[in-house]
């Protein structure tokens, strides 16, 4: 029972430190800050989620786990929200978008 | 298991550099302040693994959730201030 609930914490761990690296790698490599947000925000979000919900997965039933699933709460509402105000400040202040023309 | 969130938070740490080099080379303040956020979340998964890792989870808790509290407000304030003045 216990290893059960310890594999199903690594698993969930393993997703969420995936879901981080497509985030790094969508940071890296796309050409425009608003495709930058996308990848980085859902990936951010969820990755996140995955990790600390697991990590509360591993501490088992206490008061800390409950203290940990808030933050998982936490993070699932506001990096959505810092998302959203940072593209109306980009697109407030007209910043220049990319387009498939530019590339040739 | 000790080692598993060990190398986790390793992996976890070389992510954080990855994205470093958008903070510094991003062209434009939107890019950095972008990267700041994820590299903020990060950083909460790494405290987290911290407490596992020294068995002291319920005081790393606190740290993580005041660490939570203080990249949401600065993102939000970063990006309204920018909004208001010009984004360079």
């Amino acid at each position: 029972m216990d290893t059960a609930v310890s594999y199903a914490a690594g698993l969930l761990i393993v997703l969420g430190v995936i879901l981080f690296a497509l985030g790094a790698i969508g940071i890296l490599r796309f050409p425009d800050f608003l495709t930058r947000m996308h990848a980085a925000g859902k990936c951010d979000t969820l990755g996140g989620l995955l990790v600390v919900t697991g990590i509360a997965l591993y501490n088992g039933l206490a008061l800390g786990s409950l203290k940990i699933i808030f933050i998982a709460v936490f993070i699932f509402l506001t990096s959505p929200t810092a998302t959203h105000a940072i593209a109306r400040a980009a697109l407030k202040n007209k910043l220049p978008i990319w387009t498939r023309d530019e590339e040739q | 298991m000790l080692d598993f969130f060990v190398w986790t938070s390793v992996a976890i740490l070389f992510l954080v550099l990855l994205c470093m080099y958008r903070v510094f080379r991003g062209p434009g303040v939107v890019n950095r302040i972008v990267a700041i956020n994820i590299v903020g979340t990060k950083t909460i998964t790494i405290v987290l693994f911290i407490g596992l890792i020294f068995q002291k989870i319920d005081f790393f808790t606190d740290i993580a959730l005041v660490y939570a509290l203080i990249n949401f407000i600065g993102v939000l304030a970063f990006s309204k201030y920018f909004e208001k003045k010009g984004v360079v």
